[in-house]
C-alpha cells in the first residue's frame, strides 16, 4: 500500500525540500511541495526500475563530512600547486582504478568525490563498467594514489550502497 | 569593510574572468574553449552574488541558479555533440 | 551588525575570491587539458561555496532573513561539476591522439568506454 503511494519515498523528500527552499517556507509552499513529491515519483516510477538500497543515514553523513574536509584541504593543496609551480614540472599521469562497486549509483558517487577531491579528476569508465581512469595533476606514487582512493572512499561507499 | 572586502573580490573576479576569455580566444583546441566557458559561467554566478551582497539584495539568487543551470546544460551539450557528433539522439 | 560578523563575511568574500581567482590562473596557466581540468573543477567549486556561505551569513546578521537558496546554488554546483569535468576529459580523450595512446591499460578485456563500444554483462553473455 506505501509503495504504491510512494514508490520512491528519498525522491518525495528531495522534491519537498527542494520546492520549500525555491519557493520560501509556508504552510500553502509546503503542501503543494508535497502533492507535486506525491505525484511526480508516481508518473515517473515506470523509468524507475528498482530504487537504489542504501544503507544507515549516520554512513551517508559521515562520508560527506570527509569528502567536505577533503574538499576544503585539496584546494588548498592545488591553489599551492598551481601558483607556486611550473605547470611542465608537475608529475601528471593516468592511473586506473579497478573497481569493486557494482552498483551505478555507487560509481557515480565515486567518480563524483575523486574528481572533487585531492588532485584527482576522474576521466572515464572502463567500456565494462570495472575500472575507472583517474588523471592525477601531481603523483610520484601511483599505487599508493589508487590504494588511497580505494581505502578512504569506495570501501565506505560499499558499506553505504552495497551492505 | 565589508564594501572594501567586495571591492577586493569585485577586482579579483573580474581578473579571473579576463584569464577565462583568453583561454576562450587562445585556447588550442575545442575543449579547452568548453572548459574555459563553463569557469566563465561560474565566475558570472560568483560575481552576480556579490553584487547581491554588495547592493544588499535578495533579488539576484533566482538568476544565479538560472546562470548555474543554463551554464551546466551548455557544456554538456558541447561536450556531448563533440562526443557524438550531435546533441539529442 | 556585530564586529565579528562582518570579520568572517569579509574573509569568506576574500576567500571566495581568492580560490575563484587561483583557478581561473590554473586554467590560464598550465599547459595541457587535463592539467587545466584540476582549476577549475575544485578552486571555482570551493571559491562559488565560500562566497555563497558569506552571502549567507551576511543576510542572516544584516537582514535577519534565513535565505536557503544559496544552499540550493552551492549544492547544485557541487554535484554538476563532476558532470562537467568528466565530460570535458572524454570530449579531449575522444579527440587528442597523444593522450589516447599514452593512456593506461583497464585491466580488463574492455577498453575504456570513450573509445570502446559499451558492453554489459548481458551483451557479453549473451
Amino acid at each position: 500500500m506505501l509503495k504504491t503511494l510512494l514508490p520512491h519515498p528519498l525522491l518525495t523528500l528531495l522534491i519537498v525540500l527542494m520546492w520549500i527552499l525555491l519557493s520560501g517556507f509556508s504552510v500553502g509552499s509546503a503542501a503543494f511541495g508535497l502533492l507535486l513529491g506525491v505525484a511526480i515519483p508516481r508518473l515517473t516510477s515506470a523509468y524507475w526500475p528498482d530504487r537504489p538500497r542504501i544503507g544507515s543515514p549516520l554512513t551517508i553523513i559521515e562520508y560527506a563530512l570527509i569528502v567536505l574536509w577533503d574538499i576544503v584541504v585539496a584546494n588548498f593543496q592545488v591553489a599551492y600547486l598551481i601558483l607556486f609551480r611550473r605547470g611542465d614540472d608537475l608529475h601528471s599521469q593516468f592511473v586506473t582504478v579497478p573497481l569493486d562497486l557494482r552498483t551505478p549509483e555507487a560509481i557515480t558517487a565515486l567518480a563524483g568525490t575523486i574528481t572533487m577531491t585531492p588532485g584527482t579528476v576522474s576521466a572515464s569508465l572502463s567500456a565494462d563498467g570495472r575500472a575507472l581512469l583517474v588523471h592525477c595533476l601531481e603523483t610520484n606514487d601511483p599505487e599508493q594514489t589508487v590504494a588511497g582512493i580505494k581505502s578512504r572512499y569506495e570501501s565506505r561507499l560499499q558499506r553505504i550502497f552495497e551492505t | 569593510m565589508i564594501a572594501i572586502a567586495c571591492t577586493i573580490a569585485f577586482v579579483a573576479i573580474s581578473a579571473a574572468m579576463l584569464l577565462c576569455l583568453y583561454r576562450v580566444l587562445v585556447g588550442p583546441d575545442m575543449p579547452t574553449r568548453i572548459l574555459a566557458l563553463d569557469t566563465l559561467t561560474i565566475n558570472a554566478i560568483a560575481l552576480v552574488v556579490l553584487t547581491g551582497i554588495y547592493w544588499d539584495t535578495g533579488l539576484y539568487f533566482e538568476a544565479a541558479l538560472l546562470f548555474a543551470m543554463v551554464g551546466f546544460l551548455t557544456t554538456v551539450a558541447y561536450c556531448k555533440y563533440i562526443l557524438r557528433g550531435n546533441v539529442m539522439e | 551588525m556585530p564586529g565579528f560578523g562582518e570579520i568572517a563575511v569579509s574573509a569568506l568574500i576574500c576567500l571566495g575570491a581568492f580560490f575563484l581567482f587561483v583557478g581561473s590562473f590554473g586554467l590560464a596557466k598550465l599547459p595541457d587539458l587535463m592539467r587545466r581540468l584540476h582549476g577549475p573543477t575544485k578552486a571555482t567549486t570551493l571559491g562559488i561555496g565560500a562566497l555563497l556561505i558569506a552571502s549567507m551569513l551576511y543576510f542572516i546578521l544584516e537582514d535577519e532573513i534565513v535565505s536557503l537558496q544559496e544552499l540550493l546554488i552551492t549544492t547544485f554546483l557541487f554535484l554538476t561539476a563532476p558532470v562537467t569535468a568528466l565530460m570535458v576529459a572524454k570530449a579531449h580523450i575522444l579527440l587528442d591522439k597523444n593522450d589516447q595512446e599514452h593512456l593506461p591499460p583497464t585491466g580488463r578485456e574492455a577498453g575504456w568506454s570513450v573509445l570502446d563500444a559499451p558492453q554489459t554483462d548481458e551483451v557479453k553473455k549473451s
